[in-house]
């Protein structure tokens, strides 16, 4: 178990002591990690080791049965989804999670950070500010001539990006990413990387990724989960050398 | 390149004028004083009907209890006129006078508590206003925070229809039992029944629904319009997207059941009378075909669904009975399995191309959200 | 609102609404039980479900009649064969029911519910029209009439236990097929993954056709069961749908025992209520109390299994 001791102030997320129990079988087990400022930490471990509810505990999808989780000095466990959103914390959804009856234009519109209650919604005005944002981040992602098609109509990979581009567009602090680049084709994986290496500039992310060769060309840290708990957790190097690793992704 | 899509582009503002054309001119024109008054009864319906399109159209929340809306909105207005009705004067034969007459036949000797603000017009209205909103907002509060919604918020709300009929009928000395609320005669000293108030309500009745449509577009075309859309499909995307989904879902659905209020109110006005027999399960359900009928995702689709339905039911229940069940049962099915998109469907995939092409306008115009929207939908098999 | 009662009196009054609420209980089993595999097990709405149970009941009828005209001899055991039937008829027109139309809407399952409400006015309107507005009763043979004394104050009606016996019955088979044999087994592998349950054999297209017959055939026999204690119009099915509903969702709607627990309370609840109440007031106040419990608890009360 890797703990370190009283987080320095400058953590910019310190999961502590997180627990959760689905019917008494325990997914996350009193887990501890802490993410840096603008740190690109990736969480590898095999299928079932709960990497996914890890971030479903962080954005407030599932609720915790113990321990904290703390962004920016606030308690995020005690929040609802859309606080948390608000706070800073952004999150992208394994299989691509876009409005497939809005067009691409309307998706990113969604995300733009205003007009998020139901007055600001119903008062929210698309003015040149909006549209400037929407096309620029369109252009990131490489959608920029299909803005005014419905999302139903774009190929799996661009339904990837086009998520990714409206997280972009909500620009928060903390970035987490599901499984990025999975199902996509070698040209569009090519691209993603790409495109990932410049929106996570400048914010803190966190990633889940199977494709070892993209966990190596990004992660400043990752952390190896198994069976709910941390395996192990350090530079890319010193994990793949880590014995216990080796058994869990090789042994049996 | 497309426009932006804005409130009221033209293409709307044509609809809507042909709407008001046809409500305003062409009915009052061609029907006797009788018809107009069966199409003012039907109009009242059409504002269900919209509120429909907005909270199941669009924000994917089925309501099978509009009926209580409605019959919030209707009885309000009820209870004023009937105070009216009931003064002393009008009831000195009553063993007390002053109430109105079937609770002195309930041996109910002074009048209720909750009868009491029905004796103000403007209290009435607002009360007419206020109370469907506070009860939307009860019912959602309690159903979208805990995330009921589907198939689950329309059981309980088709529940509540039938827990208001059976009340409603079985405190009849409170509300008139089953036969409702009768013999209604003047609003603030103008009387109701003559032809020529009939008339007048027909058009203060028409002006009110064109209204309830354009702030329905104005709803659909705002950010708030496209969210309830998104709802639809992804919540938990939009819930992470920064949005509270569940006051999304009490907003609109509210904002349904106060459609739903006035026209249960206009329909007191119109029609002279209220009951139960427009609360309960049938009715309501039968306003969500009138909403299917006409296609769930198109606001002007609803009024014409509902007028369309009403005229149907009219004539054939007039000369061949049986047949109405049958039709009407037939309808649903076919709504469903066939036409999902409605009537405003058939006119989006086969009507507007001719004028389209006539007009040599540009066919594709993909600004107006709705029609995004439903050509989505009719692409893919529509989601719940 | 006790007060008129002597101790011992109120005890043979909730004695009696007991047994009262009972027979309502196994009626409401019976229907929730069909509703409980169609809506439970397949996520399908079925409005009509009150259509299927008078259809059950009007085959119950026209046996009645038919055997006290030509075959007296064995009316007393009529009710046997109308029972069979009664889950025959409405067993086959739920599977014609389910090809026609239900197997076009397992994935939009509030379209589902417009449709099947549009049956049940056809099948209203069908009953009218073939078997007539006015309401029928059938004639039960001697055996089921009369009443047992339990004690000097206390005595139920045979026709009641009779009722009951067959719920019970019913039940424990509909409860084996679900849970011990293989072919439950099959129903719950397409609910949960119909692709899956498709790759490994299972021909989910006949498994949903015979699910959903076998649940309209329950509502047949609920029919059947409810001629003893009711009399039936084409509209008799319609007026219950709502509480079956409830019922069914009430208790989680994917669990059996859930369903008749739930059935249970609420049949008692509004039975001892309609004593001191009048109907229409017991009624309101359970239903209320229903939909309020299922507002302020939903989770612990049902699992959402709504086929995607």
């Amino acid at each position: 178990m890797t703990t370190i001791g009283t987080p320095p102030k400058e953590y910019l997320l310190a999961v502590e002591g997180l627990t959760v129990s689905f019917d008494g079988f325990k997914a996350v087990n009193d887990l501890s990690f802490y993410v840096d400022e603008n740190e690109i930490r990736v969480i590898i471990g095999p299928n079932g080791a709960g990497k996914t509810t890890v971030l479903d505990l962080i954005c407030g999808k599932t609720k915790s049965s113990a321990g904290s989780i703390r962004f920016r000095e606030k308690e995020l466990t005690k929040m609802s989804e859309s606080q948390i959103v608000l706070a800073g914390v952004g999150r992208k959804f394994q299989t691509p999670s876009i409005y497939d009856d809005l067009t691409v234009f309307e998706n990113l519109e969604i995300s733009y950070p205003r007009g998020r209650s139901v007055l600001g919604a119903l008062t929210f005005k698309r003015d040149a500010a909006v549209r400037e944002r929407v096309a620029e981040v369109a252009e990131a992602i490489f959608l920029k001539d299909r803005l005014h098609d419905n999302a139903a109509f774009l190929s799996h990979g661009q339904k990837q990006w086009l998520e990714i581009g409206m997280l972009l567009i909500q620009d928060p602090e903390l970035l987490m990413l599901d499984e990025p680049v999975a199902g996509m084709s070698v040209s569009e994986r090519i691209k993603t990387a790409e495109l990932l290496n410049t929106i996570i500039k400048n914010r803190s992310v966190l990633v889940i990724e199977h494709d070892m060769k993209f966990v190596e060309d990004i992660a400043h840290k990752v952390t190896v989960l198994h069976q709910g708990k941390i395996l192990s957790e350090g530079s890319m190097e010193k994990v793949k050398n880590d014995p216990k690793v080796v058994e869990v992704y090789l042994g049996h | 390149m497309k426009r932006a899509p804005s409130f009221m582009d033209l293409k709307d503002l044509i609809a809507v004028g042909l709407l008001a054309i046809i409500l305003i001119v062409v009915f009052p024109a061609l029907l006797d004083g009788f018809r107009l008054n069966l199409v003012a009864k039907y109009l009242t319906y059409a504002f269900v009907a919209v509120g429909l399109v907005l909270c199941w159209g669009l924000g994917g929340i089925l309501s099978l209890g509009q009926g209580v809306f409605f019959a919030l909105g209707g009885y309000g207005m009820a209870m004023y006129l009937k105070l009216e009705a009931s003064s002393v004067e009008n009831t000195k034969i009553q063993s007390t006078p002053g109430i109105p007459d079937f609770m002195d036949w309930n041996q109910i000797t002074e009048l209720p508590y909750f009868w009491q603000p029905f004796h103000s017009l403007p209290l009435t209205i607002l009360l007419i206003i206020l109370i469907p909103a506070l009860f939307g907002f009860v019912i959602g509060s309690a159903m979208f925070k805990r995330r009921v919604s589907g198939v689950y918020f329309a059981i309980i709300t088709q529940a509540l229809a039938a827990i208001a009929t059976i009340l409603i009928i079985g405190q009849q000395g409170y509300t008139g039992g089953v036969n409702g609320i009768t013999d209604l005669r003047t609003l603030h000293g103008w009387d109701i029944r003559t032809d020529s108030a009939k008339f007048i309500l027909y058009f203060v009745n028409a002006i009110l629904l064109l209204c309830i449509v354009g702030f329905a577009m104005y709803v659909r075309d705002s950010k708030l319009g496209r969210i309830l859309v998104a709802m639809r499909d992804k919540e938990d995307r939009v819930r992470f997207s920064g949005y509270s989904v569940a006051n999304f879902q009490i907003f609109v659905f509210c904002l349904a059941g106060v459609f739903a209020a006035i026209g249960g109110a206009m329909f007191t006005l119109n029609v002279g009378f209220m009951s139960p027999s427009l609360v309960g399960i049938v009715p309501s359900i039968e306003m969500v075909i009138f909403t299917a009928v006409g296609g769930r995702l198109s606001i002007l689709g609803a009024v014409y669904g509902t007028l369309a339905v009403n005229f149907a039911k009219t004539s054939l229940s007039e000369s061949f009975p049986e047949l109405w069940l049958l039709g009407l049962g037939g309808l649903f099915i076919a709504v469903v399995l066939v036409f999902p998109n409605g009537l405003a469907g058939i006119w989006r995939d086969y009507v507007q191309p001719h004028i389209d092409r006539a007009l040599k306008l540009n066919s594709k115009d993909p600004t107006d959200p709705a029609a995004n929207v439903a050509k989505q939908a009719a692409a893919a098999s529509p989601a719940e | 609102m006790f007060g008129d009662y002597s101790l011992g009196d109120l005890g043979s009054i909730f004695a009696m609404q007991g047994f009262a609420g009972l027979i309502l209980f196994s009626v409401y089993v019976l229907m929730a039980l069909g509703l409980a595999i169609i809506f439970g097990q397949m996520g399908v709405i079925n409005m009509a479900h009150g259509e299927f149970m008078i259809l059950g009941a009007y085959v119950t009828y026209f046996c009645s009649e038919f055997f006290s005209a030509y075959l007296p001899s064995l009316f007393p055991g009529y009710f046997f064969v109308a029972m069979a039937l009664a889950f025959l008829a409405s067993g086959s027109l739920g599977m014609l029911v389910e090809w026609a139309l239900i197997k076009r809407l397992y994935k939009r399952p509030l379209d589902t519910l417009l449709a099947t409400w549009g049956l049940s006015l056809i099948l209203q309107q069908t009953y009218r029209s073939v078997f007539g507005p006015r309401e029928v009763g059938v004639v039960l043979p001697d055996w089921l009439l009369g009443s047992l004394p339990v004690t000097d104050t206390i005595e139920v009606p045979i026709n009641g236990v009779f009722v009951m016996c067959l719920t019970a019955l019913i039940t424990i088979a509909v409860g084996l097929l679900m849970y011990k044999a293989r072919w439950g087994r099959q129903v719950r592998a397409v609910v949960q993954n119909r692709v899956m349950a498709g790759a490994v054999g299972i021909d989910t297209e006949r498994v949903d056709r015979m699910t959903f017959g076998l649940g309209c055939g329950i509502a047949g026999v609920a029919g059947s069961a409810f001629t003893m204690i009711g009399s039936t119009g084409p509209t008799s099915g319609q007026l219950y749908i709502v509480d079956t509903f409830l019922i069914v969702v009430f208790g989680g709607a994917a669990s059996l025992f859930g369903t008749i627990a739930s059935a249970f309370s609420i049949s008692q609840t509004q039975s001892t209520l309609e004593f001191f109440l009048s109907g229409s007031m017991a009624k309101v106040i359970t239903l209320l109390t229903v939909v309020a419990i299922l507002m302020l608890r939903p989770q612990g009360l049902f699992t959402l299994k709504v086929r995607r």
